[in-house]
């Protein structure tokens, strides 16, 4: 008898049968099976586009969710998390960061405040177990408990100028009320308490909306929010979609833009580190970081000759010397150019500056421009 | 899927088409339908030299980068430029699509390869995997 080596499990969302069924191209992520795109309606440009144009949807399942709660989750939030939660009302949402102590990047975070001593980070798929370990381990001094809920959630993504119109169809909850970043529980087809946040991670106005995580529930939604947006041209939208999305945005992905080789100021999220507050992990560093000034920052690039840039592709200066390498780089499909973000030495940063990507060993022309690459129009 | 048997393919999703000592080559109905939307395709200079089994370019979607593998030796003699400013012609019709014609330098080579028969039966086992 021969002992068989069966291969690390990979994990599935509640809605994997769904997006088998509906034709999604699969994809492995980070140990989950994910749709990359769905060709029956269109596929990745299609899927950009509605968002863009629309609206579209996106199972986000495989994200993580961490709940701090206890008398004292807010300084356990401030210990580990970089921006300021204090500032939070109840019903409110912040982009933020876990540090290491060098100022690095565990993960970036988005934190809720639930109640008055209840907060929820919502974190990559990535990084769930890393992430919660972290989280666990630097808030035990603090009368507090973390919880991870990964796992009883369904997260579903509904994004594109559009989205409010098709979530209102669904929901009591008053929508109109609940601006960007902020928050609000609701019904939604009927299930009562959905978190429902104005958050998303593709440059649109959205939603994000947290459900129980069985089938049931899961597929009764999904199918409920596709026929509810038939009259916007709703399609459903894969991973694929979601990157081209987010780099237009210019929001950073873990292991490219941030990792725990990049600090706060090379990857220019100075706007959510709150130096002000008297400790964080991460805090020490940063300042000392920020005395010595980077040696590399985060740009964005466009190409000017005939060639895509891709992560990770080496960028030269005008006499073909590495000077930095793309974090992100893919053909940009609203904008219709072909984008990246790179870390190059400040004195390449400058908006116009021309440098050249090396593609398959040519390097080929590109120029830095301004970030983000694309803005939603203010309505 | 028919593949036509005017043509041999390879398993890399090549096909190629011999008209006498020159030939004409380009990717599979199969091959687009993987890639997604072609963005861009890098193909050689005329008058270079490509061999049988090497890259001679890439295919490119949004999402991946996909070597092109010779199916046949041979000289560059025609690159079909339509293909930098409406790469999407390789998804409307791939067997129509040609990406460049060489003069063969070994046109016995095209007897290895597979048949269309060959092709869509190969075909079918990838797809069911």
């Amino acid at each position: 008898m021969s002992v068989v080596e069966s291969a690390p499990t990979i994990r599935k969302t509640a809605l994997n049968a769904i997006h088998r069924k509906m034709g999604a191209k699969m994809v492995a992520f980070n140990g989950w099976d994910m749709p990359v795109e769905y060709p029956a309606t269109g596929g990745l440009v299609a899927e950009h586009m509605a968002v863009r144009t629309g609206v579209g949807m996106f199972d986000v399942s495989h994200m993580g969710d961490i709940r701090l709660a206890g008398p004292q989750a807010l300084a356990a939030v401030q210990h580990v998390s970089m921006n300021d939660a204090s500032r939070l009302a109840v019903g409110q949402a912040q982009y933020s960061a876990l540090l290491y102590p060098q100022g690095t990047f565990v993960d970036d975070v988005i934190v809720h405040r639930l109640g008055e001593d209840d907060y929820l980070l919502v974190i990559n798929a990535g990084t769930r177990e890393k992430d919660f370990a972290w989280v666990r381990d630097n808030t035990r001094p603090f009368d507090c408990r973390a919880t991870d809920l990964s796992d009883d959630y369904t997260q579903l993504a509904i994004q594109g100028p559009k989205a409010h119109g098709l979530l209102a169809k669904l929901t009591d909850a008053n929508l109109a009320t609940v601006k960007s970043y902020w928050f609000t529980h609701g019904a939604v087809c009927g299930f009562e308490n959905v978190l429902i946040g104005r958050t998303g991670y593709t440059g649109e106005d959205g939603f994000e909306i947290y459900l129980p995580s069985d089938q049931a529930t899961s597929a009764m939604v999904w199918n409920a929010v596709l026929e509810a947006g038939k009259e916007w041209g709703v399609i459903p939208c894969g991973l694929g979609a979601r990157n081209t999305l987010r780099l237009e945005a210019k929001m950073p992905l873990y292991d490219h833009e941030i990792s725990d080789a990049i600090n706060v100021w090379e990857a220019g999220l100075d706007r959510y580190c709150k130096l002000e507050k008297p400790e964080f992990i991460g805090r020490e560093a940063l300042l000392q970081a920020r005395a010595a000034g980077p040696d590399k920052v985060l740009a964005g690039l466009e190409m000017t000759g005939r060639g895509i840039a891709r992560d990770g592709y080496r960028v030269l200066d005008l006499e073909g010397a590495e000077i930095g390498y793309a974090t992100s780089g893919s053909p940009a499909p609203f904008l219709k150019k072909n984008i990246a973000l790179v870390y190059v030495p400040p004195a390449f940063a400058a908006v116009g500056t021309e440098v050249r990507v090396e593609v398959r060993g040519q390097g080929v022309a590109a120029q830095i421009v301004a970030t983000p690459f694309y803005k939603r129009p203010k309505v | 899927m028919a593949y036509p048997d005017d043509r041999k393919y390879t398993r890399e999703h090549e096909w190629v088409m011999a008209n006498g000592a020159s030939a004409s080559i380009g990717i599979t109905p199969y091959a687009q339908d993987s890639l997604g939307d072609i963005v861009f395709v890098d193909l050689p200079k005329i008058g270079s030299d490509i061999a049988r089994g090497k890259t001679f370019g890439s295919v490119e979607s949004v999402k991946a980068v996909s070597d092109l593998f010779a199916p046949a030796s041979g000289t560059v003699t025609a690159v079909n430029e339509e293909l930098a400013t409406a790469p999407e012609k390789i998804n409307q019709d791939a067997h129509a699509a040609w990406m460049l014609k060489i003069t063969l330098s070994a046109p016995n080579e095209l007897a290895s390869l597979l048949s269309a028969a060959d092709y869509e039966k190969f075909v079918a086992e990838e797809a069911a995997k």
